[in-house]
């Protein structure tokens, strides 16, 4: 390698093979208690659906469990280790008070069916994060049910429908912006939405004529993000809803990007009908890998009586209950009451900010956007010049000249030791560079990562096929995904 | 900051929102709370809730212990702080688990292919369900009634709006799939049959014959399975097409209902219709061993609205738990940890079939078992929580034609001690019924 990195350092890891691997019989980690009732004949009591074998599963001792999952997690990139800049992701710090009041006993193991008379905490939890998320977005009532932000997706999409079917059309068509995340068209298709494409201006912004002369009943919403996802403020917003609602149609929100928006903004203020939040991005709950999230949709009062069953309600007596009752709901998206161990998290979240500390939080991701984007523009391409909110998109055309692409520096910042930024999207930025820091990064790793991204342009210029060969530092280099999908491997085999 | 970007206030950065949007005042939430106040209120909240109550309840979340390595695992920060495994270089500890959890996963199930997870067993039906659908190309759907309920109203949910006519079949006096309903209304547009197993009630169905009538019919058979444990002594159903299961029996807690883990496995034939993210082996430049998400060209980020569902972040985390659950039972501990389920809830059954009346009894179950009583299992259960016990859920909510019936749930942490407390005032409640009857008809013949 030819420049030393001020950050990285190659970290140790040893080899691991596959759990299955390290099997042989007669190990073991688990020990049962003695039982306390008489014990049974299994084949007299299942007869013919009694289970002989249980196949390859493994057979090893707990410090083997221990050392693989550990030996496995040193593989792995995480916020814990640094700046992890996906665009439209929010991959903030997640605080480990919230894992903590989590694993509390009466919340960790209460059943989701126990008597509403010793599930008080619990409906109180619900009850408090929904107000707080209420008042967040300044819309009027929320279902917590969706599992995750496509899962909002669809819920919201779901309540559209119901509204409209209410005044006797459910309407054909979703508009959605050609600067959308993939989900937005894959839900509007789940509930048998057409969906039709609204390009953007040279702003980068809804454009206000395209979307007039588009517009007509057929028309059931608009899905919009709001920052887009070129992380730009949607200026017209009010126009755009003025535009919906003259029609009857609804505007819909995508929520993944309310970081930049809490405290300083509420969508339900600038004529937004309906939206998802990702409690995974905007607040702290962890992304795990790629899940839990959870969903949540905020709706105005017209959308109300369609929400999923159940909603918590206060009785006379003040204590809390799930009202069922509830006939013209567009029914349940998910068994029992959703990511509940998510609502925990995310109500500590808020609870550990308070007024202040929110706003502060979304001054803090905005300001730290707009530091790197200053910091790096001229050395890359920025396609949009409209001001940035909590996300800039640079696009790797200088660098591509050079045969360098946007993935190519994604790989290369890896040695660097940051996770790349979110690569080619959105769409509508060829070779894009979507960068999101948050508000949880200092000024100094804001620097680094500055320095390290100036770094890699250099040597884009001077030694081109370095960064096409990177990442380097990693246990294994670029990975075959074509003969992955070709021939696909999928499970382990003895 | 502000100056190098050459601003002056902060007020400069919102400046793109116009100044009738921008919001001049306190959000009205909580103040700002220290840490120990955070845990104390959620301390609070957990004594509201049910914290050192004994249970029963089970019909989709089970209690079953949780070997503490799994948290001291899943706490890392490279397992808890990190991305969907998008950077396949960088990700290879989220990936390699996923693999094994699929391989795990399809050994259980008896099935070749399993994803990396669903939201959980309910939306898992639902999405099983329309990859049926896209499978035979046909529109009609027949499900159990002694499918779990919240599944069937998930499932209502996702079909209604694809104009997908979904049918009933009821079950028998033995607790399962009434074949003969199953068959009339069966027809050459239904897409797949769904059923449950262990179903709602814990009894376990006979998958083969179900699956012939479906089967002779062109359809799929779409299994749930929502007690995981169950696979540790139930033979798994070996002819369906799709299994949706709910893994959160491996290790997940009972969280007041989420977050769970669902899954989806079929057969290899059927993987480019089934929704989710997927691993796959492959090898880097130098021939190394590696792994990363594949067949993404079933995903809405590539495929956007002709995507085969629009999942996106599921359930990482939570598999990762089960994961670490069945590497912990293994090949042996996981049967003699179902066979300590099956023992408890033999007992308990035996138990509470001496005063109450135990519905379906003629058939094989797993851990659940239903309770018929005179009273109203409500008021018992009322009684019952005097004792700090949760009685077996009450079933005329789901099934009014059961009257009063409850479903009851023992697992290896259920005490027998709290079983003969229970079963001791069933007995109470089952004698002052008889005493107040035979007094009224004294009354009656005076």
């Amino acid at each position: 390698m030819k420049r030393m990195t001020r950050k990285a350092t190659r970290h140790v890891n040893q080899n691991e093979g596959l759990i299955f691997e390290k099997s042989s019989p007669g190990k073991s980690a688990w020990k049962l208690p003695p039982l306390d009732v008489p014990a049974v004949d299994a084949a007299k009591l299942l007869g013919s659906s009694e289970r002989k074998d249980l196949g390859a599963m493994p057979e090893v001792s707990e410090i083997e469990i221990i050392r693989h999952f550990t030996r496995l997690s040193s593989w792995n990139y995480a916020i814990d280790l640094g700046m992890y800049p996906l665009g439209s992701c929010t991959m903030k710090y997640n605080p480990r008070v919230n894992e903590a009041v989590a694993r509390v006993d009466g919340i960790a193991n209460s059943h989701p069916y126990q008597p509403e008379e010793i599930s008080q905490g619990a409906l109180r939890i619900i009850k408090t994060l929904s107000e707080c998320l209420i008042e967040i977005t300044g819309m009027d009532a929320i279902t917590l049910q969706p599992a995750a932000g496509a899962h909002g997706e669809m819920t919201g999409l779901l309540l559209v429908r119901a509204y409209h079917q209410s005044k006797g059309n459910p309407r054909k068509k979703i508009l959605i912006p050609d600067s959308a995340h993939g989900t937005n068209p894959a839900t509007a298709a789940m509930v048998s939405y057409a969906v039709e494409n609204l390009k953007s201006d040279s702003r980068g912004m809804v454009d206000i004529g395209l979307l007039e002369a588009q517009m007509n009943e057929d028309v059931a919403a608009l899905m919009l993000t709001n920052p887009n996802t070129l992380g730009v403020f949607e200026h017209d917003v009010h126009k755009i809803a003025g535009i919906l609602h003259a029609k009857g149609a609804l505007l819909y929100m995508d929520g993944a990007n309310m970081n930049a928006l809490v405290g300083k903004a509420r969508p339900g203020d600038f004529g937004v009908d309906v939206m998802h939040l990702n409690l995974h991005k905007t607040f702290s709950t962890p992304h795990g890998g790629g899940g839990p999230g959870s969903g949540p949709v905020a709706i105005k009062k017209i959308l109300e009586s369609f929400l999923p069953a159940p909603v918590v309600v206060r009785n006379t007596d003040g204590s809390l209950a799930f009202e069922y009752n509830r006939p013209q709901s567009i029914g349940r998206v998910r068994a029992f009451y959703g990511n509940f161990g998510m609502f925990v998290r995310a109500l500590a979240y808020i609870q550990a900010n308070g007024p202040d500390g929110l706003r502060q939080t979304t001054e803090d991701a905005v300001l730290n956007a707009n530091y790197i984007r200053k910091g790096l523009e001229g050395t890359y391409d920025l396609p949009y010049d409209t001001p940035s909110m909590h996300e800039v998109v640079f696009s790797d055309k200088v660098q591509a000249k050079k045969g360098v692409h946007t993935m190519d520096i994604a790989k290369r910042l890896i040695d660097y030791g940051f996770h790349p930024y979110t690569t080619a999207f959105p769409l509508i930025v060829p070779g894009a560079l979507m960068i999101e820091p948050t508000e949880s990064e200092p000024k100094e790793e804001l620097d680094l990562f500055i320095e390290a991204m100036k770094s890699i342009a250099e040597e884009v210029e001077e030694d081109p096929q370095m960064v096409l060969d990177a990442p380097h530092s990693t246990r294994v280099s670029r990975l075959d995904e074509t003969a992955a999908a070709r021939k696909p491997v999928l499970r382990w085999k003895a | 900051m502000l100056k190098a970007i050459g601003l002056r206030s902060v007020d400069d950065l919102f400046a793109p929102i116009p100044a009738e949007y921008r919001l001049n005042r306190d959000l009205n939430i909580p103040r700002q709370m220290a840490e120990s106040e955070i845990v104390d209120y959620f301390r609070q909240r957990s004594r509201e809730n049910g914290d050192g109550y004994t249970s029963f309840l089970g019909a989709g979340a089970y209690f079953h212990y949780r070997p503490v390595i799994i948290d001291s695992l899943i706490s890392r920060g490279e397992f808890l702080t990190a991305y969907t495994p998008y950077q396949a270089e960088i990700s290879q500890g989220t990936l390699q688990s996923i693999f094994e959890f699929q391989t795990m996963i399809c050994e259980l199930t008896g099935m070749e292919v399993a994803n990396a997870s669903m939201y959980d067993g309910s939306t898992a039906a639902a999405e099983a369900v329309m990859m049926a659908v896209r499978l035979t190309g046909r529109r009609s759907v027949v499900l159990a009634r002694s499918l779990h309920p919240e599944y069937r109203e998930v499932l209502t949910t996702y079909a209604t709006h694809q104009g997908i006519p979904l049918s009933l079949v009821g079950f028998g006096g033995d607790g399962r799939v009434n074949r003969k309903e199953l068959e009339n209304s069966i027809s050459p547009e239904t897409a797949c049959v769904l059923i449950q197993s262990p179903n709602f009630f814990g009894t376990i169905e006979d998958v083969d014959a179900v699956a012939e009538i479906a089967h002779k019919n062109g359809a799929m058979m779409v299994v749930s399975i929502a007690e995981a444990v169950s696979l540790g002594i139930v033979e798994p159903p070996r002819q369906a097409d799709v299994i949706a299961m709910e893994a959160q029996s491996f290790g997940v807690p009972m969280g007041f209902g989420g977050p769970y883990c669902g899954v989806i496995a079929t057969r290899e034939k059927n993987v480019r219709q089934m929704p989710g993210r997927l691993v796959g082996q492959t090898t880097d430049k130098q021939g190394k061993r590696g792994f990363v998400l594949t067949l993404a060209t079933r995903e809405q980020h590539i495929r956007r609205e002709k995507a085969t569902s629009n999942i996106c972040t599921n359930q990482a985390l939570v598999a990762l738990m089960a994961n670490i659950f069945m590497a912990v039972y293994g090949k042996v501990g996981l049967k003699e940890l179902a066979k300590q389920n099956l023992a408890k809830t033999a007992y308990a059954a035996e138990q509470f079939a001496k005063h109450g009346k135990i519905l379906f009894g003629g058939s094989p179950r797993f851990n659940e078992f239903v309770v018929q009583t005179s009273e109203d299992p409500k008021a018992i259960n009322s009684r019952l929580l005097g004792h700090k016990i949760v009685g077996g859920l009450p079933l005329k909510k789901f099934y009014p034609e059961l009257r009063n019936a409850a479903l009851w749930c023992c697992t290896e942490l259920t005490m027998r001690s709290a079983i003969d407390t229970a079963v001791g005032l069933v007995a109470e409640s089952e004698r002052s019924v008889r005493s107040g009857k035979e007094a009224g008809l004294e009354e009656v013949t005076r």
